[in-house]
């Protein structure tokens, strides 16, 4: 191990270790970040998801941009697999269908750097349970 | 590097790897070995989650689901279901017990959501054993700002106008201790840290020194450029074997980044630290009594004045403090001292760790803001008392502390609050107490670990304390006088008056407390010959209700010592000359016949 002589040498190497506890840092505060849940169910996977998450996964982070990329299950619209569901912080979530690598560039670009609405997107059209508790109370 | 998409984080507490998180980690490893996800999915294990009720705990990031009571044989389940298909294991999810819901994503936990962590800020998040996860959380950067940025009296007054006062129970201001220490010159300084963590039900400083090591050196070496120290020594109990190897990785992993040693970030400052062992003596959590053990002589105090700081360790000036209060120092060096006053009440800056034991459903360490009040704690964080029973009265501080009631439970804890209601900080212990727990008991309980613990030096704590001891011990037996509940207090007052160091000047306050608040039991235990709550076994008769025996003989079959007597279908009878309590009939007999009187 090399020995660390100043404090722009901790510094630099903070910067490149940030990032080992980087994941676990934003998921204790998800909501201030872009969070991003692919759909992995089988469907999904078979269509081609994981090669999507590992996409994302790096061209956010080139691109530096603060994300925090998880897997759900099934979002239920298999006719549209891939599946991804977009929510940048303080709005509402988005999902997107049939998300290939260029599709998912696309969304960076546009819609989470600059906040236009791209094709693809699939309306939200059922309430989860949770809503539905919450408008009663 | 490879970049991992998922974190499994493992608890690695003392607690948790009683339960096998060690074989978890291999089990959930090997997992994903099979299905070939190793390069995707880190299996880390971390320090304590603090939710040791219902450990081992396994935390999925960074959808943040935690898992509880994990076995190595759920790992494959694990694996298969949420890492591959995304979907959370229901079964081993934590169910909130009155709404009986999954709480999955634990910031939605009751036991979480009132926490602020500044100590416990590493513990459950990174892991103990590697220096480069604890630099990724911006570890070492307080003692390069320090060294590089400020002076040392800038290091001072910071400590000082944080606020930041001893955790390790008296509440002494940590920045005045370090300014007195810087004052004194001296060829040679020390920095000591007081891990000897004594308070039966305490475990808060072994938590921070299993999960986060690197906090504390880092601290160490900081109080050591304020003050002008180059030596640091960790005394630390023989019986905290995880703590000590992960202690000792991390000296390593410090000196080999050249983090301790000499020329510190390039400058001339330098600076070390080893480790002293204890024998686990409760006196030597006193700063003079574990400096006298550190230089090999008996654990005895000595009187203060000269204080450590003046004449400590050899002979020469030393900053003792507490594992927790270092904890908190490289926060508040980052942060500010304004950012930490903040948090907290007006003469107690911070947070507070405490271990919650006892009859409460999180059994725990849980870090609270200053000020929090008891109920909080007890009854929100603390998930209530355990089986649905009542709540009776909560310990705080250990053996020097006392018992606080329900009158005191919206209290807001800081360190003068409690004093005012009898009781003390402590290190932070919180024993709870239900309706089945007899006050004189527990305080026969605390006398009986202190004069186990007293060191014999001086006489009041030496005799005094026993005879506390056996005086508690005649009215839990229902032989005790009036007039002895008065001798009993006029002897509280004089050992905590004349004993020579902390242990004697505190040892009474359990007495002290439960007579003030439960006056009425220790009564019922001396005229009425009753323990009110059922524990004594002195003042308790076994008795068989004649109309219910139906003489089966069970009952004298399975008593020990024969005390039972009766012919076959004739009514028994129980002699309580030859008794010994043990309860055993009560268990046998099919008919309620046997009662406790």
């Amino acid at each position: 191990m090399a020995k660390i002589k100043t404090l722009a040498d901790l510094k630099k190497m903070r910067e490149d270790l940030q990032s080992k506890v980087d994941l676990r840092e934003k998921a204790d505060s998800p909501e201030s970040y872009v969070q991003i849940k692919v759909g992995m169910a089988t469907s999904g996977i078979a269509s081609g998801a994981k090669e999507i998450m590992d996409f994302l996964i790096e061209a956010l982070e080139k691109r530096n941009i603060e994300a925090v990329v998880s897997q759900t299950g099934d979002m239920g619209y298999c006719f549209a697999e891939p599946t991804i569901e977009v929510q940048k912080p303080g709005e509402d979530p988005i999902v997107f269908g049939y998300v290939d690598v260029k599709k998912a560039d696309e969304i960076i670009e546009r819609y989470i750097k600059r906040g236009e609405l791209v094709d693809g997107i699939i309306p939200q059209n059922y309430q989860v349970i949770d809503d539905k508790d919450n408008k009663k109370a | 590097m490879t970049k991992y998409k998922m974190h499994l984080l493992v608890c690695g507490g003392t607690g948790c790897r009683a339960s096998a998180s060690d074989s978890i980690v291999e089990s959930l490893k090997q997992e994903l070995e099979n299905k070939g996800l190793s390069d995707e999915v880190q299996v880390i294990m971390t320090g304590c989650f603090g939710f040791c009720e219902k450990g081992p705990i396994v935390k999925v990031l960074p959808d943040n689901t935690f898992y509880i009571e994990v076995k190595p044989e759920d790992a494959a389940e694990l694996i298969d279901e949420h890492i591959i298909k995304g979907r959370q294991v229901k079964r081993l999810l934590y169910k909130d017990p009155e709404k009986k819901e999954s709480i999955a994503d634990s910031k939605h936990m009751d036991f979480y959501k009132k926490q602020i962590r500044i100590a416990l800020r590493n513990c459950g998040f990174i892991d103990p054993e590697n220096v480069d996860e604890y630099i990724g959380r911006d570890g070492y950067m307080a003692l390069g700002k320090c060294i590089n940025e400020m002076t040392p009296q800038d290091v001072i007054q910071v400590i000082k106008d944080s606020g930041l006062r001893g955790r390790g129970g008296g509440g002494f201001p940590a920045g005045l201790k370090w300014e007195i220490a810087s004052k004194n010159d001296a060829d040679q300084k020390y920095v000591v840290c007081n891990a000897d963590e004594g308070d039966p039900g305490a475990f808060m400083d072994r938590s921070i020194l299993e999960g986060d090591p690197h906090a504390v050196l880092e601290a160490m070496a900081i109080c050591g450029y304020a003050t002008n120290a180059t030596k640091g020594l960790i005394y630390i109990r023989a019986e905290y074997p995880l703590a000590i190897k992960r202690l000792k990785i991390a000296i390593d992993q410090a000196r080999e980044y050249g983090l301790l040693g000499k020329n510190i970030f390039g400058s001339d400052f330098e600076f070390d630290v080893e480790m002293r062992y204890g024998a686990g003596a409760f006196v030597c959590g006193e700063e003079t009594a574990l400096i006298h053990s550190m230089e090999g002589l008996r654990g005895e105090p000595t009187i203060k004045p000269p204080y450590p700081a003046e004449s400590g360790y050899l002979g020469k000036p030393t900053n003792v403090n507490n594992v927790e209060t270092f904890a908190n120092v490289p926060v508040i060096i980052n942060k500010g001292a304004n950012w930490f006053t903040k948090i907290g009440t007006e003469k107690s800056k911070g947070t507070k760790v405490f271990a919650l034991a006892g009859k409460i459903n999180n059994v725990g360490l849980i870090e609270v803001p200053m000020g929090t009040t008891l109920r909080e704690v007890i009854f929100e964080i603390g998930g209530g008392i355990k089986d649905g029973k009542k709540f009776k009265a909560v310990q705080t501080g250990g053996p020097s502390g006392g018992c606080l009631t329900e009158k005191h439970l919206d209290t807001p804890i800081d360190f003068d609050n409690l004093i005012a209601a009898g009781s003390m900080m402590g290190s932070g212990g919180m024993i709870v107490m239900d309706e089945d727990d007899c006050m004189v008991s527990v305080s026969k309980f605390y006398l009986d670990f202190t004069v186990e613990e007293s060191c014999g030096k001086c006489s009041p704590c030496r005799i005094g304390n026993k005879r506390l001891y056996e005086l508690l011990d005649q009215i839990t037996k229902g032989k005790a006088t009036m007039d002895d509940l008065q001798r009993l207090r006029n002897m509280c007052e004089v050992i905590k008056d004349t004993s020579l160091c902390g242990l004697g000047q505190t040892s009474p306050n359990p007495i002290l407390s439960t007579l003030d608040n439960f006056w009425d039991e220790y009564v019922a235990h001396i005229k009425d010959h009753k323990c009110p709550a059922g524990q004594c076994k002195d003042l308790m008769k076994y008795v068989i209700i004649e109309e219910n025996c139906v003489g089966c003989t069970a009952c004298a079959r399975v008593c020990p010592v024969g005390a039972i007597s009766g012919e076959k279908k004739q009514v028994h009878y129980i002699d309580p000359s030859i008794c010994i309590k043990c309860g055993a009939c009560i268990e046998r007999c099919k008919f309620d016949a046997i009662i406790v009187k």
